[in-house]
């Protein structure tokens, strides 16, 4: 299988005064997949991600240096970084369920965009809420405060929200630590839906849920990309690589 | 030990405000007991305490001037104050940010006495110059005045509450592409809300609170500056407050002692009357208070 690249990340670095976040990495990032991150803590995943939508421009003191360009167009010269975001679900490791009602968590980003329409909105409500894995929990209750859930849900709700705007790209960071396993295994095979119609990119903690997610996996340690490759190249006997053969048996990290 | 004096700390809140409630009560009992016309009290605007042969003591007027200068002051002091809350929280520098706070405070420090005379000396000309009033001492100076006054309340209040709101939702609502503006509004505001609402309360009870400026700059007079007919509310009359009338009243107000039989001689009711007015203003704030306290646990349990 042979896909074009969606996202480019050429030399991309990234301080935050004087220490360095990721450095100097370079990444393709393949459509119709799910691209999965790995690696220890400060490794840089998370700024990676952020970096894609933007998010990062709104911590202070960082330096970004390097392009990330998504089907050919840079998304710090070509973009307009809202429109950019829009175009990208993102959910963070922890639940923020915003202080509205659970309808309007998830049709906050249709609204922003324009949307009106009563009827409209019910239906992205509810076919997202039901790609979460949450509609039968919360169908009789909508009006409710988002933030009432209970951390699994509310973890749902953002994953709801996340792809309330139909985005072409997700991006997930460590959804999975506030999620019971049940949860997680049904997440997991929403997103296995998802990758039909969207670039998926997975940070996780969890060794085994990017072998079993990943098309393609990356393993990152100390800010640098120690190995890209097929997923099953990298959980393989020889992966090619000491390092990542210790990470992703546990030896190391 | 240490425990002991947190606890005489704790219970000392509560007498105080049961003390003063009480030596308020007391010399304001006997009024209440022997000539209180709860009626005419509270609807006539005829306040002529210290008349010889007809004493008649009706707060309408006062309560009306307290209520005008509250409301002017509010108009002006809420959507000021939380604008600048919200600037101040989420879009200035931070150089700004330190400038503004650090003039704000200044603005807190400012002794009442000097606000009033400003509304005397500087805004009274500016007034009759701008709206052809006969006199430029009325509602609209004072609730001008004690709306500035308010502000860096409300301000810092607001302020707190605004950055009180976890940088996550900002975060996700940024994430969603939401703009500046639009984080503010659809998602840090309803955040905050219950915070601001304190702000705000506080602001009016600052308003109804505040002596000395609005002695100086309502123009003293009573009179009760709404009508039935368009437009309703007239700004450039010159009104008297509650609290303005106690600080130039009670100074020139004899307090006698009951004569034979337990009977007060008819020259201490008017200190007496003034005690009630700090009843009524006691009730008022607690009023308030209440309000607020029902207003946020009602948004607290819906949550």
């Amino acid at each position: 299988m042979v896909n074009k690249n969606r996202i480019e990340i050429r030399n991309l670095t990234v301080r935050y005064g004087k220490k360095t976040a990721v450095q100097d990495v370079s990444l393709d990032i393949p459509t119709n997949s799910i691209f999965t991150i790995i690696g220890p803590a400060n490794s840089g995943k998370t700024t990676l991600l952020k970096s894609i939508n933007r998010t990062l421009e709104l911590e202070t003191g960082i330096s970004v240096s390097g392009d990330i360009s998504i089907d050919g167009k840079n998304t710090r010269k070509e973009f307009n970084v809202y429109e950019l975001r829009r175009s990208i679900g993102m959910v963070f490791p922890l639940p923020v369920g915003l202080p509205l009602s659970i309808y309007d968590n998830v049709a906050y980003a249709p609204r922003m965009a324009g949307t009106r329409n009563k009827q409209t909105l019910d239906v992205i409500v509810e076919k997202c809420l039901r790609q979460a894995a949450l509609w039968d929990e919360v169908k009789d209750r909508l009006q409710n405060l988002g933030t009432m859930l209970s951390g699994g849900q509310q973890q749902r709700l953002t994953i709801a929200r996340a792809l309330s705007h139909s985005p072409e790209i997700l991006c997930l960071d460590e959804f999975s630590i506030a999620i019971d396993p049940v949860t997680t295994m049904r997440i997991e095979d929403v997103l296995v839906q998802l990758k039909k119609e969207m670039t998926i990119i997975l940070v996780t903690n969890l060794v085994q849920q990017a072998r079993r997610l990943g098309d393609m996996t990356c393993f990152m340690n100390k800010g640098q990309v120690v190995q890209v490759d097929t997923t099953e190249k990298m959980f393989s006997d020889n992966p090619g690589n000491q390092l990542t053969y210790d990470y992703v048996r546990g030896v190391f990290g | 030990m240490i425990v002991g004096l947190i606890y005489v700390c704790g219970v000392s809140a509560i007498i105080f405000v049961f003390s003063i409630f009480y030596f308020v009560w007391r010399e304001g009992a006997p009024f209440l007991y022997d000539c209180f016309d709860f009626k005419s009290f509270f609807t006539s605007p005829e306040w002529y305490p210290t008349s010889v042969g007809n004493k008649r003591y009706g707060i309408l007027a006062l309560l009306a001037g307290t209520g005008s200068v509250t409301i002017v002051a509010m108009l002006i002091a809420v959507p000021f104050s939380l604008g600048t809350a919200i600037f101040i929280a989420e879009f200035c520098g931070k150089k700004t940010k330190e400038g503004l706070k650090i003039v704000i405070e200044l603005l807190a420090a400012i002794p009442s006495v000097v606000w009033g005379f400003i509304g005397l000396m500087v805004m009274n000309p500016i007034i009759v110059k701008l709206t052809g009033a006969a006199i430029g001492l009325n509602a609209l100076n004072a609730g001008i005045i004690v709306g500035l006054m308010s502000v860096p309340i409300i301000v810092s209040i607001a302020e707190d509450s605004i950055r009180a709101v976890p940088d996550g939702y900002i975060e996700a609502a940024e994430a969603l592409g939401a703009t500046r503006w639009q984080t503010v509004y659809k998602v840090i505001l309803p955040a905050a809300k219950n915070g601001l609402l304190a702000a705000i309360l506080l602001g009016v009870g600052r308003a109804v609170g505040e002596t000395m400026a609005v002695l100086m700059a309502t123009g003293h007079s009573i009179n009760v500056p709404f009508s039935a007919e368009f437009p309703y509310f007239h700004a450039l009359d010159s009104v008297r407050t509650l609290t303005a009338t106690i600080a130039a009243e009670l100074g020139e107000a004899p307090r006698l002692d009951a004569g034979p039989g337990g009977i007060f001689p008819p020259e201490g009711r008017h200190y007496q009357v003034l005690f009630v007015i700090g009843i009524v203003l006691f009730a008022i704030t607690f009023f308030i208070n209440i309000t607020a306290d029902l207003i946020v646990k009602g948004i607290r349990n819906k949550q």
